[in-house]
């Protein structure tokens, strides 16, 4: 009896360091390649900076100055008034009304000089959600503001609200995969391996979510989010409502590659000896999809980053006040808008990087996972 | 099987489908579940009182109750057809009869455009849904498939350029230039264009027609309607010649490696004959395959275009519609747009017959 148990438990820790070993193997050959190296150290730049915002940003998400609303990015000078090269400083704003042309603008205060601070005290936050601080890497002294891009329209610091806003941006993505994909697996084993007018009518559900463009169905889904959620069960709506646009075009091509492995005289010895139907597709079939698994998720993460951004961007996703990338770009819906203020696009330009890097180191893990493979996007 | 039966199969099969996505659109807006309310007895020997309903936060007229130019007479009657009182089954029924809206007595008299008259219900701006429909969806289709022909024209050609000069300058270039135009979002290239054309002034931006064009000559109006047309083909081109390029470079290079095209050359046939006459008609079936899921992709690429650009498609249609709860606009442009999607699929799949005869349809 006990000699059964550890001989279970010794196979299940040799796959398991097998795995780590491939991974391990995996990644090495992703860093030997240049292109995907660099998608790698984008992604990593990114994630470290939005899982660092409270530190990193030199505000807090809400924050705001009401009297610097829409003000350009502050300058940072580096010439102090002697003429000499100087630590880098700040001048403080004021806006001024200009009752001829009926237009605001922002001048420096002359004489008032802030040195930008290093590991300044500021707003207070949680650092990882526990440790109480209010150390941010760089800030200046009250009266003037930092905003190296700018303030939005309700004077909110858009640079720290693009970190902030990244936080959101870069996990939904995951979030919703990590609800798709079980489902699709599982929807997918199924079908594909009791076959049938099983499989007629689970492929047919599946061919009905399809069937209905993906945003179109996105944005009925979301207009039926009630507008009195929290930000917390919002975000969880959002995530649930990709996952359910996810997960039926991922179901069909497991389908697909379980009808295949079904074949396989494994399967067929699972059966003899007596194992039940659900045991087999969840510890047998599926295990097998690992690769195309791995090579799926790299590759769908830029499409839910892409669809959470858009659904934001048009007031249906994440909403005001809290910020993504997406309801950013928002304010940049205005073509006057942006030709005023170019630093608006920014978010638009974190979506691209984003999505170009998990497209090339995507790319690069199929290459080498799966050579042979016809997905070729 | 043969083409015509093929067709008729794929649309029969089309129809449940279409019935089963708007069940769901259905269900989305106007979703009403009653579970009744029961009577729990608690430890605590009080009875507890449970109702166990849904109740749906939308209401489907709210944006004609506050239309001063609808009559309250007209806001009964739609209320009335659309069994705004009665349990949500019975309001889809309701939608499904006024949708098969068929006279048959039609086309005995010879009144054929009178035969199918799907009554729609009003937008929210107290407009007719079946005529708008079919205008805006109409615009949508033609922008999308001028952006395929375009696409296909100019990202084929490259593809076999880029396979041919394998891993020259102008295939990293292309390469680059395709994974610009895939990680790009739609909406961020539309508003970079926009920048550019408003900046510029070379192009008008927004909309389909100038104002004022109805007094233009038929070519005039023709004419106008292109300008208007160039930014969005350009915005939705972008994405998908990425792909297509990208995929038509791999596939070629796959095909060049085969062991037919090898023989090709053995036997003596001129270079040009063996890539264009052999490996470029293989190298094109699976991208034939992938149009249908294109089609698709641009449908969704294409409601976020529209909106950016203001173009008066399909995708701008419905976005408006579920802004103001308008349950009759989001439930017929749902349904037309899967439909297209349908027929789209359909026609990717003839067409991949019609390239490839050793493909069997069944």
């Amino acid at each position: 009896m006990s000699g059964k148990k550890t001989n279970a438990k010794q196979t299940k820790q040799a796959s398991l360091t097998v795995g780590r070993d491939a991974l391990l193997q995996v990644f090495k050959l992703i860093l030997k390649d240049r292109v995907a190296f660099l998608g790698v150290l984008i992604l990593a730049v990114l994630y470290l900076m939005v899982g660092l915002a409270d530190v990193i940003a030199p505000y807090g998400e809400q924050w705001s100055d009401r009297d610097l609303a829409n003000a350009p990015p502050t300058p940072i000078y580096m010439i102090s008034e002697s003429g000499g090269i100087t630590w880098p400083y700040v001048q403080r704003y004021e806006r001024q009304f200009d009752p001829a042309n009926l237009e605001y603008s922002f001048q420096p205060v002359i004489g008032e000089i802030h040195p930008i601070q290093l590991f300044v005290h500021g707003e207070p936050y949680q650092f990882l959600g526990i440790i109480p601080s209010d150390i941010h890497l760089f800030g200046v002294d009250a009266p003037a503001r930092l905003a190296l891009l700018g303030f939005d329209m309700n004077g909110r610091d858009n640079f720290s609200r693009l970190l902030f806003g990244g936080q959101i941006s870069l996990t939904i993505g995951f979030l919703s995969l990590f609800i798709a994909f079980p489902m699709g697996l599982i929807y997918g084993g199924i079908s594909g391996y009791f076959g049938g007018w099983v499989d007629n009518l689970m492929m047919r559900a599946a061919e009905v979510i399809m069937s209905i463009p993906s945003l179109y169905l996105l944005i009925t889904l979301a207009a039926i989010i009630p507008s009195s959620l929290s930000s917390t069960q919002r975000f969880t709506m959002v995530v649930v409502i990709l996952a359910f646009i996810g997960w039926a075009g991922f179901s069909r091509v497991i389908r697909g590659m379980v009808l295949a492995i079904k074949e396989q005289e494994f399967v067929e010895a699972g059966r003899a000896i007596g194992l039940s139907n659900f045991s087999i597709i969840i510890r047998h079939i599926l295990p097998q999809t690992a690769s195309y698994l791995i090579v799926a998720l790299t590759l769908s993460v830029p499409g839910y980053i892409l669809m959470e951004s858009g659904l934001s961007f048009l007031g249906l996703g994440i909403v005001q006040p809290d910020a993504s990338w997406g309801n950013m770009l928002k304010e940049a819906q205005s073509i006057p808008n942006v030709l005023y203020a170019p630093w608006m696009l920014m978010p638009g330009l974190l979506i691209f990087l984003a999505v170009l890097a998990f497209n090339v180191v995507g790319d690069a893990v199929r290459d080498i996972l799966d050579p042979k493979s016809y997905i070729r996007n | 099987m043969p083409i015509p039966i093929y067709i008729l199969k794929r649309l029969l099969y089309a129809v449940p489908t279409l019935i089963l996505v708007s069940i769901i659109g259905f269900t989305l807006m106007r979703f009403d579940f009653d579970f009744g309310t029961y009577q729990i007895p608690w430890v605590d020997g009080k009875t507890h009182t449970i109702a166990l309903a849904i109740k749906n936060p939308i209401d489907p007229l709210s944006e004609l109750k506050s239309n001063p130019a609808i009559t309250i007479e007209a806001l009964r009657e739609e209320e009335k057809r659309l069994g705004l009182d009665q349990p949500m089954h019975v309001q889809y029924g309701l939608w499904l009869s006024h949708l098969l809206n068929f006279d048959w007595q039609a086309p005995m008299e010879g009144r054929w455009h009178e035969f199918f008259q799907p009554n729609l219900g009003l937008t929210f701006s107290g407009e007719d849904v079946a005529t708008l429909l079919i205008q805006k969806s109409g615009y949508t289709l033609m922008l999308n498939v001028i952006v395929v022909l375009l696409t296909w024209l100019v990202a084929l050609p490259l593809g076999v350029y880029a396979a041919l000069r394998w891993r020259s300058t102008t295939d990293r270039l292309l390469t680059l230039f395709s994974s610009v135009g895939m990680a790009a979002p739609s909406f961020v290239v539309a508003i970079l264009m926009g920048v550019f054309v408003v900046g510029t002034g070379i192009l008008p931006f927004g909309g389909l027609f100038s104002e004022g064009s109805e007094f233009m000559t038929p070519v005039g109006q023709v004419l106008d309607a292109l300008k208007h047309l160039i930014i969005p083909v350009l915005v939705l081109s972008f994405g998908g010649m990425a792909s297509i390029q990208r995929q038509m470079r791999g596939n070629l290079l796959d095909v060049l490696q085969a062991e037919y095209v090898r023989l090709a050359r053995a036997k003596g046939l001129a270079e040009n004959v063996v890539i264009y006459k052999h490996a470029v008609r293989t190298a094109v079936n699976p991208l034939v395959t992938m149009l249908g899921y294109e089609f698709s992709a641009l449908l969704s690429g294409a409601l976020l275009v529209e909106i950016v650009l203001n173009y008066p498609g399909l995708g701008q249609f419905i976005y408006q519609a579920v802004m103001k709860t308008d349950t009759n606009t989001v439930m017929a442009s749902l349904v037309m747009s899967s439909a297209m999607l349908v027929l789209g699929n359909l026609l990717a799949d003839i067409l991949l017959k019609l390239v490839d005869p050793r493909i069997e349809l069944n």
